[in-house]
């Protein structure tokens, strides 16, 4: 049984069954384990069909786990519901907001429905619709907002009672990039300046990476159970391999260099590729690289440029799952994520 | 129920239904359009039949201020029956789940959609019974006649809201209430005192309209517009309607757990 202490959130066991109409039972989550700690982002990452949005609906109290536990604030989430509610805001996949009322409107039910007076109802509505850019808009019903607009609403009805925590489910889906990034800044400032423990889903290799980079943490999601967890730079490094390209000066002798390349400790799998370049592999590609210049430099082949390819969140899916991360979002139209640190030298 | 979990209720059904009663009048065209059938099956219906009254038993001297109680208990169940289909847009378009993540009484969610359904019934029930008046109808009972007439209306209106929203909440289709609705529409509206007098009735039609609860509304409306209303005859009706009201909408609050453990 996880104990209060450990984190804002915590999960263990869960698992959750659902019956389609007409068709076999779906096993949405089949054990699922998961560990928040206050003031930190997790993004869980995974697939649609996963169980990111099952999890968040179980979190959230929305939803009944078949089996496990969940504590969430220091309040066990099918004993206390209530008091769970209180302590989180949630923005769900699909938008909760009132189309025929106003944004204002929208915000001052939802604060009212969390306790606040009506005069402190209005003020959070006025000081959250400025800041969410929303403040020309108050006064005009939600369904004449844009895409972005909604989902700005969505996440200041979120945030409408200052909750400890939030919850995301896939909070930048059908968001332009501009929005994308918006809301990605935004989430970053709730957890490092407000202290607010965010846990987000997303199918977006780049958005875990992204959100998780400041301290954050991802748990890869894959049938129904978290089955890796870590930092993006834990997870990558556990991989143990950066690529490490080297372009040579036009002086230089490729097999020589190859040669020098090889002889430095932590590297591996050194080959030569077209007429002047270097490729290899290496535990700590940035740690290398200062000693692998060295070397060529010393032997008389100095390098022009080198790049160091960190293993991406796709080469840690592939490894944890078996499957190709950029196949089985496919339908998501996710292109496979390619993370790289160029160094000019 | 403690105490405070009453207030919460309180305070929070009105604020949603708050919510609920601007969509309306943000929209006022919907009260109107749902208006068009009944009005024209009353003056349809009070022109066709006429003569009806001349039958040997009958018992009334305009068909007009028969039919009147009538239209206004069908009005309120066509209605009342559509509700589960706000149910499921609201589902649907997530604004459900954003109150059920929130400390958001239960109770308050499913008796706003009531409280609005009744406000608007009450108001549909007045214009149908003004145009009733236009028409040429009478209403000897007065003000406390028309009052049990707006009542059963809204009361009625209840109970078939209160199956619709918690039909909307379970099976989530909307072709489930179609079907629902089709099914029981006619039926529940000719196995009433609604166009014909019920001693005029075949005795087993007469007996299945005693349990009717739209019945129920079109006589206890009927009996209390008379000149010399049966008040024993209205209050027991009343009573009944109220009470299967109250069991409705404790159904649609359970369907929350149902939705729960399915969503």
């Amino acid at each position: 049984m996880p104990s209060t202490s450990d984190g804002e959130i915590l999960a263990r066991g869960l698992v959750k069954t659902y019956t389609p109409r007409g068709s076999a039972p779906v096993r949405a989550l089949d054990g699922l384990d998961l560990s928040v700690a206050p003031g930190t982002v997790l993004g869980l990452l995974g697939p649609n069909g996963a169980g990111k949005s099952t999890t968040v609906k179980i979190l959230t109290t929305l939803a009944r786990p078949d089996a496990g536990r969940a504590v969430v604030a220091g309040n066990d989430v099918a004993r206390r519901p209530d008091a769970v509610r209180r302590a989180i805001g949630v923005v769900a996949q699909r938008s909760g907001v009132d189309p025929v009322a106003t944004g204002r409107e929208n915000l001052v039910l939802q604060a009212r429905l969390h306790g606040l007076s009506g005069r402190d109802a209005r003020a959070r509505a006025d000081a959250l619709l400025e800041r969410f850019l929303l403040t020309e808009a108050a006064g005009r019903r939600a369904d004449t907002y844009s895409g972005g607009m909604q989902r700005r609403l969505d996440v200041a009805l979120g945030l409408v009672h200052r909750p400890r925590i939030l919850f995301l489910d896939e909070p930048t889906t059908g968001l332009d990039p501009e929005a994308r990034a918006a809301m990605w800044a935004e989430i970053s400032r709730l957890a490092r300046e407000e202290g607010v423990t965010v846990l987000l889903t997303t199918h977006y290799l780049e958005e875990a990476d992204r959100l998780a980079g400041g301290g954050g943490r991802i748990a890869v999601v894959d049938r129904g159970k978290v089955v890796a967890e870590g930092t993006p730079d834990e997870l990558k490094g556990a991989l143990r391999g950066d690529a490490v390209h080297l372009e040579l000066g036009p002086s230089a002798d490729l097999r020589e260099a190859c040669r020098v390349v090889a002889a430095v400790p932590g590297t591996r799998e050194v080959r030569g590729v077209g007429s002047r370049g270097v490729s290899a592999r290496a535990d700590d590609g940035a740690a290398a690289v200062p000693a692998v210049l060295a070397a060529l430099q010393a032997a008389g082949a100095p390098a022009a440029s080198v790049t160091v390819a960190r293993p991406s969140l796709d080469d840690v899916y592939l490894r944890v799952t078996g499957r190709r991360y950029a196949a089985e979002a496919a339908e998501d139209e996710t292109p496979a994520e390619q993370h790289h640190e160029e160094v000019a030298v | 129920m403690a105490t405070a979990e009453m207030g919460t209720v309180f305070t929070h059904g009105r604020y949603l239904t708050g919510r609920r009663l601007r969509a309306v009048l943000r929209q006022p065209a919907f009260v109107g359009v749902g208006l068009v059938q009944p009005v024209i099956w009353m003056f349809l219906f009070g022109q066709l039949f006429k003569k009806i009254v001349d039958l040997p038993g009958f018992g009334s001297g305009n068909y007009l201020d028969f039919l009147v109680p009538g239209v206004v208990a069908m009005n309120a169940m066509n209605g009342a029956m559509w509700a589960g289909m706000g149910a499921m847009e609201e589902i649907q378009r997530g604004t459900l789940d954003r109150f059920l993540t929130a400390p958001t009484s239960r109770v308050a969610l499913m008796t706003a959609t009531v409280a609005e359904m009744a406000v608007t019934t009450a108001a549909q029930t007045a214009i149908i019974l003004v145009l009733g008046r236009v028409g040429g109808a009478h209403y000897p009972g007065g003000a406390a006649g028309i009052a049990v007439v707006v009542a059963a209306s809204v009361l009625v209106g209840t109970v078939f809201g209160g199956m619709s929203n918690a039909i909307g909440m379970t099976v989530r289709e909307r072709e489930a209430i179609i079907g629902v609705n089709v099914f029981l529409m006619l039926p529940l509206t000719f196995l009433s005192s609604a166009f014909m007098a019920p001693t005029l009735m075949p005795s087993w039609m007469r007996h299945i309209a005693a349990c009717n609860p739209v019945d129920w509304a079109v006589r206890s409306g009927r009996l209390a517009l008379a000149a010399h209303p049966d008040w024993p005859g209205v209050a027991w009706r009343l009573g009944a309607l109220a009470a299967l009201a109250v069991a409705a909408v404790a159904l649609s609050v359970l369907t929350f757990r149902s939705y729960q453990r399915s969503v």
